[in-house]
């Protein structure tokens, strides 16, 4: 046994594994009541479900971003509500960057530079957040909010200006990987490579930046010291480490985090941009923070979630992918709306301690006072 | 200082950070007007900016001038070679009374949903929920205001506000109650809301409570009893104006000169030694949430019975999330919540007449806004600028 | 030893007489204090010395000094005779300075093993940590100083005892030569005190250099091989403990003659005013930590409750002021249940509390000091009147209080934050003591505060008792325990394990029922 904590990858994410099973349960529920659909609710399950993952996985990955954001600030003690705002912005720049340079270097080119662009745009308006809540030592909260403020205000201003106007157009979407044919129809493991393998860069290296992420949160010196100033800043303080370099950090990096999800949006989901078009994916992100128990993959978990639900008022309305039966007449009655509160339902329930205490870091969202004397 | 706050522990409002703890109120004021005027600055550099991206544009350095000139037009003043409808904008008159109104209107809801943010904010509670709070009160106030078939004005108007005022207290309430019970921190809990508000009421418009008779989705309108009147001919202002500002000295009396505000401020000021002195915090924290989400309804009452009419179902507003930046502005003192909502107002109305004029985009404003937060946030560094300032000033005083 | 000590351990062997550590002349500022004022002090090598002083005479600034966290205005530091300039905690761990802090420094949910490493990490390669590197390298420092310890072990679960020795390996692990411990004993219990006495020696005798920063006068003596004192922020003098006496140091500590004794006459106790039945009552975790207590406070008494800290007295406290849920068991005031009243409802049975954490509980600093004067009374008349308050009375109140128990304050509008804490406390006694008193719990009256101030304190205690209230006083400070009680009643572990008469008590046999729950060496049932 060694004495750093790696046995957290088994316990981070029981909660979401405990909201699988309950959605399991109704489902077996449904199947009981339902007997005479039971070989359609089998098939459905089989046949029918795989299919949406591509799109789950579609939904989950800016949350997921968001999310990792997140916990790079959060574990290093820095809340960061912006993350909207990151997103909304790095979105945009990509797509201009995009628009602008794809005449000049050729499509994928442009999309590439797009994505790198978006994630220093991300970065540097997390430097801003990070100067105003580590050295000016205001209150987080309040810096995040100027964050989606100007973040809001500064993409629909330069958007009516630069894009609307001109009829400024986007560049290519990246393009996604191709999976052999065969690979694809193996039944269920196929549409779930499919789901994993068929997306673009940017959604084919979350998966990495979760694994890593995790990995060196808990095992590597930049994750020791991370924690620790999330937990106990003055005690890293006085053993050397300096608070404020690690904070500066890890709000910096994440911030790029945040960027890749924003550029996601406007060249690997889509090659165009709306003003507003996050519509909240940086809050669901925040959400899957609390709900993943500021961990990566329990982060990611929730993410996938979140994805799941939301991408089911898409996926469960339309008869193809239905459940068969009553569940499906009863998912088919269900308002839009529904699915799209479930995130945001789920996380009050989380906070409300129904489901287990969601605990942050201790030093989370308090600014540190070197001069202090207490 | 060392400042714990509730178990739950996370992200924390200190109030005494938070409503600028140091300094006299004229210093305040002082330190506020060079965050507005820097604002304003940056906006004035991105309008030289927008100029000249524009076809065809140029550098043009007395653009801002311009600008800003339309926008006072838009919002207060009688425009120059402007005056379509300048029937109270007679001879060597300065003031447009319907531009004014314009703009009571629009600082009407900012007052409301400023005053919800800062009357939290004196409790220690970050209420980031005015936004869900003022849909649910504009939301109620019209369900209400509907279906007061045949009352008359003062009374259908005054059931349809309390209305208002009751949809935004459960959505107070509820994050209230989940903090004082469950520890769960109100500024995750207030977002969610929003959402859920945002969402769940565009189901209801949609759907259950929808006027079959509209084109658009949206709830039928108000009876003519519940419908704010404008009591002066040719101005839009409605009686909502007078509403808010009256809440505002209530709200004013309830903090600083009541046993109740006693309480609240000291919950606010140190949750534990509140304990000790006898004041129950978790009481106290479900009733400033509640009572901060009736003031957040209000403003959606004020502005469904008054402008709006009815609630659509895809109601694009932000007068709940322009209510943080009006009470961080306002230093969460009511007072200071009406200038800064008075302001913000301006801002707004005047920005349809700069954007007709000069072609710059509407949102200006609320890059501006966000520049004017931005520095409130970082007042420390224009205090550690002024003192500087002055001895540069008493130098070159002396030198001369 | 020595060998196992990593980079810059000094030369074994040839003994080195030059001073270890020397600060000359440092001098530090605060807004409005003069913390530190040209003070000297020096450190040979092997040498356990003493830095004595009272609450805010400067030992912690000038260790904060010494330890990089705060930059000296003026002044020199030498190390090994070498003049450095120490810009941080780095900089002081580089250079052999390890520091225990008085409010430990340890993150509660890490490890042992990663709070030692945290910031010197053992790596197994420029990114990852090496775990089991760092496990057996702390397993052998700890067993070179006569102790064992589970590095895979969670620092908030362990007692404070064995925290505090995680911190002595933290600084070891860093290769200290120079070993600063602020106040190391204030949490310890006399077992734990003693045990870690044996571990400074050893540490001493194999070369390493301690200073011992303390305001208790029998430690110092005890464990010291040197003795400086200092005084507002100056140094007084020096001392050798083998021919120094308490009364010597407390008036070199104090700068003047200090009675140790405070002046009161026999108590005349009354009818029974404070019952406590078979009282039980749960800590944040739900343990239970007071556990079935029963005592009885008389009017015209002083109630006395000396215990380690840490053994139930905050929660027993908390409970009989309102402020925390009785598990089971009954409160009574006269012959009235009060059992889970409120703080209000407890006002206004005429029960003052002073409580142990003035900060925390008993004010409200960014209030300005007249409305902390009417913390508890606000919501009556005249301070409010039918829901309004009334700031001219509030006022008043405070022009008379602040004269009568001497609060030094310009005015009654300035911010309670800008009191020095002996006026902080002095604030809470004149609210607590200007109106009628049934009932007093005192709790750590006098923590942290100056002479001046205890004495004050005391003394309006005392005349409290005299005039007919029932005083329970709890504190962690035994000698205030025996200065001020009428009945002492010890507690260990959440049970009432002895009563003594005040008059007739020893300190001795006090301190050891504190220690161990053993009342004249039977074994107390109930206290394992």
């Amino acid at each position: 046994m060694t004495a750093f904590a790696i046995g957290r990858f088994a316990s981070i994410s029981y909660r979401a594994w405990a909201v699988l099973g309950v959605i399991v349960l109704l489902a077996l529920a449904a199947m009981l009541f339902n007997v005479p659909y039971l070989g359609g609710f089998v098939d459905w399950v089989i046949n029918r479900v795989p299919p949406t993952f591509s799109l789950i996985v579609q939904y989950a990955t800016p949350i997921a971003f968001a999310a990792l954001c997140g916990v790079m600030c959060e574990r290093s003690g820095v809340v960061n509500i912006g993350i909207e705002g990151l997103m909304l912005t790095s979105a945009f720049v990509a797509f201009l960057a995009g628009a602008y340079l794809g005449p000049v270097v050729g499509t994928p080119w442009a999309a590439l530079l797009g994505v790198g662009f978006a994630v220093l745009a991300s970065m540097l308006l997390s430097l801003l957040h990070a100067w105003l809540s580590i050295t000016i030592k205001a209150d987080q909260v309040i810096s995040g909010a100027v964050i989606i403020i100007l973040a809001a205000g500064g993409t629909a201003f330069f958007n009516q200006l630069l894009v609307s106007t001109s009829g400024l157009s986007g560049t290519l979407i990246l393009p996604h990987l191709s999976i052999p044919r065969e690979l694809t129809t193996i039944p269920f493991v196929g549409p779930l490579l499919l789901a994993l393998l068929n997306q673009g860069p940017i959604a084919m290296s979350l998966i990495v930046c979760v694994v890593g992420l995790q990995i060196l949160l808990f095992r590597s010196r930049w994750g020791l010291r991370t924690r620790a100033v999330g937990e106990h800043p003055k005690a890293a303080d006085t053993v050397g480490i300096d608070v404020y370099w690690v904070r500066y950090r890890n709000v910096v990096l994440g911030g790029a985090f945040a960027g890749l999800g924003g550029a996601f949006l406007t060249t690997e989901l889509s090659n165009s941009f709306q003003d507003g078009m996050t519509g909240g994916v940086g809050f669901i992100g925040l959400a899957a923070v609390i709900f993943g128990r500021w961990t990566p993959i329990g982060a990611f978990g929730a993410a996938l979630l979140f994805g799941a639900v939301q991408s089911a008022q898409l996926t469960l309305r339309i008869p193809s992918s239905a459940p068969p039966g009553e569940l499906g007449e009863l998912v088919a009655a269900l308002p839009p709306e529904f699915f799209g509160i479930l995130p945001y339902l789920v996380t009050i329930v989380v906070l409300a301690g129904v489901v287990g205490r969601a605990i942050p870091p201790a030093a989370d969202g308090i600014p540190y006072d070197k001069e202090s004397r207490s | 200082m060392t400042t714990e706050r509730g178990a739950a522990g996370g992200m924390s409002v200190d109030p005494t950070t938070l409503l600028g703890g140091s300094g006299g109120l004229g210093r305040q004021a002082l330190v506020t007007s060079i965050a507005v005027l820097a604002g304003l600055l940056v906006g004035a550099a991105l309008i030289i900016l927008s100029g000249a991206l524009q076809p065809g544009g140029t550098l043009d350095f007395g653009l801002p001038l311009v600008a800003y000139r339309a926008l006072l037009d838009g919002a207060l003043l009688c425009e120059e070679g402007f005056q379509e409808a300048g029937i109270l904008c007679e001879e060597g008159g300065i003031l447009d009374l319907r531009a004014l109104g314009n703009t009571l209107n629009a600082s009407t809801p900012l007052i409301m949903t400023g005053l919800a943010v800062a009357f939290g904010f004196r409790a220690g509670l970050f209420n980031i929920g005015a936004q869900g709070q003022f849909l649910l009160g504009a939301f109620a106030s019209t369900l209400i205001g509907a279906n007061l078939v045949g009352v008359p004005f003062p009374t259908a108007a005054a059931i349809a506000i309390l209305a208002g005022a009751l949809g935004g207290a459960l959505w107070g309430f509820i994050p209230g109650a989940l903090k004082a019970w469950r520890g769960a921190h109100e500024v995750v809990t207030t977002i969610m809301l929003n959402f859920v508000a945002a969402l769940g009421l565009r189901y209801l418009a949609n759907g259950p409570f929808r006027d079959p008779g509209a084109t658009f989705s949206r709830t039928p309108d108000i009876q003519p009893g519940a419908v704010l009147p404008t009591p002066i001919d040719g101005s839009p202002m409605h009686w909502g104006i007078v509403v808010a500002v009256g809440v505002a000295v209530a709200v004013w009396f309830l903090l600083f000169k009541t046993t109740l505000g006693f309480e609240i401020r000291t919950v606010g000021a140190n949750p534990f030694a509140a304990r000790y002195a006898g004041i129950r915090p978790r009481l106290i924290t479900i009733l400033t949430m509640t009572l901060a989400g009736s003031m957040a309804g209000v403003g959606g009452a004020a502005e469904g019975l008054g402008i709006t009419k009815n609630y659509p179902a895809e109601y694009g507003t932000s007068y709940g999330f322009d209510g943080i930046a009006v009470a961080l502005l306002g230093r969460a003192h009511p007072f200071g919540v009406v200038g800064a909502a008075l302001l913000f107002g301006v801002l707004r109305a005047g920005a349809g007449s700069m954007q007709r004029q000069t072609d710059i985009p509407i949102d200006i404003i609320t890059i501006v806004q966000g520049m004017i937060l931005l520095f409130v946030a970082a007042e420390v560094v224009i205090r550690r600028l002024l003192p500087a300032a002055r001895a540069r000033r008493a130098t070159a005083t002396a030198a001369a | 030893m020595t060998d196992q000590r990593t980079e810059g351990a000094p030369a074994t062997g040839e003994v080195v007489r030059a001073p270890a550590l020397e600060m000359r002349g440092i001098t530090k500022h605060f807004p409005g204090v003069r913390a530190n004022d040209g003070i000297d002090l020096e450190v040979r090598p092997g040498e356990i010395h003493a830095l004595l002083g009272e609450n805010g005479a400067g030992k912690s600034t000038l260790m904060n000094i010494l330890y990089g966290l705060l930059a000296p205005d003026s002044g020199e530091i030498l190390l090994d005779g070498e003049t450095v300039g120490i810009s941080g905690p780095s900089d002081a761990i580089a250079r052999g300075i390890g520091m225990v802090h008085q409010h430990f420094m340890l993150v509660p949910v890490f490890t042992v093993a990663e709070n030692i490493v945290l910031g010197n990490e053992t790596m197994a390669n420029p990114v990852f940590l090496d775990a089991h590197k760092a496990d057996d390298r702390i397993r052998e420092l700890a067993r070179q100083l006569g102790f064992e310890i589970d590095p895979s072990a969670v620092v908030g679960d362990l007692s404070v005892g064995i925290q505090q020795r995680i911190e002595i390996l933290k600084a070891l692990y860093r290769g200290a030569k120079v070993l600063i411990l602020d106040e190391p004993t204030a949490v310890l219990t006399p077992q734990e005190t003693v045990e870690i006495f044996e571990v400074l020696k050893r540490l001493a005798a194999e070369g390493t250099s301690i200073v011992f920063i303390s305001h208790k006068l029998y430690e110092v003596l005890e464990i010291a091989d040197r003795i400086t004192v200092i005084r507002r922020g100056k140094v007084v003098g020096q001392a050798d403990p083998k021919t120094a006496t308490e009364e010597d140091l407390a008036e070199m500590m104090v700068g003047r003659e200090v009675s140790l004794v405070v002046d009161k006459g026999v108590a005349t106790p009354g009818e029974v005013v404070l019952r406590a039945e078979n009282l039980s009552v749960a800590d944040d975790r739900g343990s239970v930590v007071v556990d079935s207590i029963a005592f009885e406070v008389r009017a015209g008494e002083i109630l006395g409750i000396a215990g380690v800290a840490g053994n139930g007295q905050a929660e027993l406290v908390e409970a009989l002021t309102g402020l925390r849920r009785v598990a089971s068991g009954r409160v009574l005031l006269g012959d009235e249940d009060i059992t889970n009243h409120s703080p209000r409802s407890l006002t206004e049975r005429d029960v003052a509390y002073i409580p142990g954490d003035r900060q925390r509980f008993g004010l409200v600093l960014p209030y300005p000091v007249e409305d902390n004067l009417v913390l508890t009374d606000y919501h009556k008349p005249p301070y409010s009147q039918r829901g309004v308050i009334n700031e001219r009375a509030i006022s008043r109140r405070a022009a008379e209080l602040i004269p009568e128990f001497d609060i030094r304050t310009p005015s009654g509008a300035v911010p309670t934050s800008t009191l020095s804490g002996g006026n902080q406390q002095k604030l809470i006694v004149a609210r607590e003591f200007s109106r009628p008193l049934r009932l007093l719990i005192a709790d750590q009256p006098t923590r942290g505060i100056d002479v001046g101030s205890i004495e004050f304190i005391h003394k309006q205690i005392v005349a409290k008792r005299d005039a007919g209230t029932a005083v329970l006083l709890v504190s962690a400070e035994l000698d205030e325990v025996l200065e001020l009680s009428d009945r002492i009643a010890v507690i260990y572990r959440g049970r009432i394990v002895a009563t003594v008469d005040g008059a007739t008590a020893e300190k001795e046999r006090i301190g050891l029922i504190m220690a161990t729950g053993e009342a004249t060496g039977q074994r107390v049932e109930g206290a394992a």
